[in-house]
């Protein structure tokens, strides 16, 4: 036997940084750190250098001026006069409201769109086939496009509606009237509310029906822990309706709620709720198009169930419905939510293609009309920017959450 | 027997022949009884598709067929369909696409140069076909390497020597690599290999080609980038963001499964930043914003500036998604590695990725077919990529009011490219797959 010769003698040399695979991981972090230093300083000095040139400073007082442009779409109080940073929050807002009508319409199309694919009707499958590759091969924003000349070009104008003989009509028993300036659709109007603002009565209404909600799911668990002991689940659904209508239908009429139907003035229509053609073409090509992906996550996380769990669950006597609910869909969602909560993660950064149709979105009003209005691009873009990151931060924190919770708990 | 058999009045002892089935139960009819009207609620569906393909048919059909292909402009093609098909009658106006195809596709490309492009095309997908295809003799590899410079010089033009000059410093640094390798051990090569090539691009590149160029002057007409346009534009986004995002997500995704802090949360820490912005707001970036990142007085080409930005966008995906292949390889493949010696990069290229590339195929692919889409964005910092120039021919005179034939036109295209993507991935996975055979 030769001996090795003794290296640990040796003390450390410098070599030992490269060849050493102890050391070797120390070194490569450090070199990376540095040049990561190098570049991030590089980048700050050249923006330093670059603003000086330009004589401009990094601040964001401009939130607090006056924006002194319009916004025609807004969920809260907005004039001309309110300040940029108010614009700032009626466009993040408007991406608030059409994401979320989206994801809601989305998930619609996608579930139906998804299981009517696997039905074993040829003629439906295909179709749904077709729909799903045509959505998902062409643009979002030709299809935002597309919609938006739908609504624009194709419709009737409001005049049409207008004589004795006209050559449009409302529909639903003359409550909805579909124009080229937008869908005019009935709203409630509170004649007396409790509170001088309107915002704050519908948040009272959403309060009593989400206490509804609440009360149901109670009702719901008490009702199971009557099965669990007696084997007889008693009859819930006429108490589940009456706490989910009653109180709020009580507040409704409390309040005087009356029906404002869009109506015929002069040359356009009054009245009612008017939803502009840039939130339509939006909102149903955001849908359209994400519901073909949803489509092909549904029915994946459908064919993911494996056969013999069905027949397992036949087998123990279950029923078709009984089967789905407790035994096909629990797994089914465990596939199915993580791909779909990204999916409506996309849609709300897609939302930012409402510059197509100028829906005034965040990015429209503090990525567009105050940047170009204040030359603040840099702190602009950095705000717009974390907004964006923020939302998708707060809805993978979700994901992650739900995830953790559903996982398979292995040994 | 033979008294039972007689006490019988009748006996078969032959078979009779086979008879056809029931008439519900072969053939058409039997496929539409079993596949469309197989229960009430199937009869109803089928009864709701027909519908549903009776209007689209119905209403686009003769919109389709009328079309009217010979027209200069959007009155002159009313008036033909007045004239042959009848007044008011429902016909598309397909002469906007052959009136403007050059335009569709070349954007405000010179005409007089319309060939160079068309062959630059031509030289990538010659160049393409071997690595897509395993039959394509191994020896059009040459070409392939060859291509992208080739296609730059055929579309911007310029000096013969500058796509050369960048060339040469790959050849360098592949030389570098193979000298020094077995003489100061991989890692050193590798930083050398990384390093000297940037410098020699940096500040030798540029001397060098004009250099070669006053001594050999070899010079085809310059086209600035701001009228590339149409589908040559999308093409060339689209390409070499697919080109450059691959190996950049690759990286990308080993750094986030590496051992070392740092690496592994700047790749962190770059992957959720990028994704969690949408495409648009980037490329406001790179058109508002880069300039304050660069030294003063640096301005470059727009098109680039989008190239890299689609580029660092798509590779935040595509890491993701190799993430996902690297977790779902079994850690015996790792350990396997490991035991049998072999360095990390070596278990990296040998083992591990070609496992976990293999597995995420559609993922990367779905992540290409979304950045060719994504082409269209460009539109909003001023490109004229083919939605742009459906904008542009419509504020026209001759076709102001048009839009379906351009909106169907431009989303069969994408369709066709998209759909092909998707298919060739299908392709590759199955003749990919080890299991099951």
């Amino acid at each position: 036997m030769t001996s090795l010769p003794d290296q640990t003698n040796q003390g450390f040399r410098l070599s030992q940084l490269i060849y050493d695979t102890r050391y070797r991981s120390m070194t490569i972090q450090v070199v990376a750190m540095a040049l990561l230093m190098l570049m991030i300083s590089w980048l700050v000095s050249n923006t330093v250098q670059n603003l000086e040139a330009l004589g401009k400073d990094f601040n964001f007082g401009f939130l607090t001026q006056p924006a002194g442009y319009d916004i025609n779409q807004r969920l809260i109080d907005y004039d001309s006069q309110s300040s940029h940073g108010r614009a700032a929050i009626v466009g993040v807002l408007n991406t608030v409201l059409v994401a979320v009508l989206g994801c809601a319409l989305a998930t619609v199309i996608g579930v139906i769109v998804g299981v009517l694919r696997l039905s074993k009707n040829w003629l439906v499958s295909r179709l749904m086939a077709v729909y799903v590759e045509g959505f998902r091969n062409v643009p979002l924003l030709l299809w935002i496009l597309l919609i938006f000349a739908l609504m624009t070009e194709s419709m009737p104008q409001p005049r049409d509606f207008r004589g004795a003989d006209p050559s449009a009509s409302m529909i639903l028993f003359d409550h909805v009237a579909v124009t080229n300036r937008g869908i005019y659709v009935p709203s409630v109007e509170l004649s007396s509310g409790f509170f001088a603002s309107t915002a704050l009565n519908w948040l009272l209404i959403l309060i009593a029906l989400a206490g509804s909600i609440f009360v149901v799911r109670k009702i719901g668990a008490w009702a199971s822990s009557k099965q669990e002991a007696t084997g007889l689940r008693p009859t819930t659904w006429y108490i589940n309706l009456a706490v989910l209508v009653v109180p709020s239908a009580v507040l409704l009429v409390l309040m005087g709620a009356t029906l404002d139907v869009p109506f015929l003035k002069g040359f356009n229509f009054t009245g009612g709720l008017h939803l502009r053609n840039s939130l339509i073409a939006l909102w149903i090509a955001l849908s359209l198009y994400t519901g073909a992906f949803i489509a092909e996550i549904v029915r994946a996380g459908i064919l993911a169930v494996s056969k013999g769990q069905t027949e397992a669950a036949f087998a123990l006597g279950l029923r078709p419905n009984v089967t789905m609910n407790l035994v096909i869909l629990p797994q089914a969602l465990r596939v199915i939510i993580p791909p779909l909560i990204s999916q409506y993660l996309n849609l709300t950064k897609n939302s930012s293609l409402a510059i197509a149709v100028g829906y005034m979105d965040v990015r429209s009003t503090l990525g567009g009309i105050t940047i170009n209005q204040t030359g603040r691009e840099l702190e602009g873009m950095l705000l717009l920017g974390l907004t964006y990151l923020l939302a998708s931060i707060l809805i993978s924190g979700a994901m992650n959450i739900y995830n953790n919770s559903v996982k398979l708990k292995e040994r | 027997m033979t008294d039972q058999a007689s006490s019988i009045a009748y006996v078969r002892d032959t078979m009779i022949p086979e008879q056809e089935p029931p008439l519900t139960e072969k053939g058409i009819v039997k496929w539409v009884r079993e596949n469309l009207f197989s229960g009430w609620l199937n009869s109803v569906l089928t009864i709701l598709s027909l519908y549903v393909i009776w209007m689209v048919v119905s209403h686009t059909f003769p919109w389709f067929f009328n079309g009217i292909w010979i027209a200069d402009s959007l009155s002159q093609c009313r008036e033909v369909r007045d004239a042959t098909i009848g007044q008011g009658a429902s016909a598309a106006c397909w002469a906007v696409i052959t009136e403007r195809w050059p335009q569709l596709v070349f954007g405000f490309y010179p005409s007089d140069l319309y060939m160079r492009p068309v062959l630059a095309f031509v030289i990538f997908m010659i160049g393409l076909a071997p690595v897509l295809f395993e039959s394509v003799p191994r020896k059009l590899l040459v070409i392939t390497a060859v291509s992208p410079f080739a296609a730059y010089w055929l579309i911007w033009g310029g000096s013969f020597w500058g796509p050369v000059a960048i060339a040469a410093g790959f050849i360098i640094g592949y030389m570098l690599y193979n000298a020094m390798s077995s003489k100061l051990g991989a890692l050193s090569a590798t930083i050398a290999t990384i390093i000297v090539p940037i410098l020699y691009w940096l500040y030798v590149a540029g001397d060098v080609s004009s250099m070669l160029n006053a001594i050999i002057p070899m010079e085809i007409a310059y086209v600035e980038s701001k009228q590339l346009g149409g589908f040559m534009l999308a093409i060339i986004i689209g390409l070499a963001g697919i080109i450059l995002s691959l190996p950049l997500g690759i990286m990308l995704a080993l750094g986030r499964q590496s051992d070392l802090f740092i690496i592994n949360k700047t790749s962190v820490i770059f992957i959720e930043v990028i994704r969690g912005v949408p495409l648009i707001v980037w490329l406001f970036t790179a058109s508002l914003l880069l300039n304050y990142f660069l030294p003063p007085g640096t301005n470059f080409d727009l098109v680039l500036r989008v190239v890299i930005m689609v580029t660092l966008f798509s590779s935040a995906y595509i890491a993701e998604v190799v993430r996902g292949g690297l977790a779902a390889l079994p850690k015996g493949q790792y350990e396997a590695a490991d035991a049998l010696g072999l360095d990390y990069w070596k278990s990296m290229r040998l083992i591990i990725l070609p496992q976990a590339l293999k597995i995420s195929i559609p993922g990367i692919v779905n992540t290409f077919i979304g950045l060719f889409k994504d082409t269209t964005l460009v539109v909003f910092i001023g490109l004229l990529d083919p939605i742009g120039l459906s904008n542009a021919i419509r504020a026209t005179t001759e076709w102001n009011g048009i839009y379906w034939e351009l909106f169907a036109f431009i989303g069969l295209m994408f369709f066709v490219f998209c759909f092909s993507m998707g298919r060739y991935s299908m392709f590759l996975e199955k003749k990919l797959q080890r299991e099951h055979r």
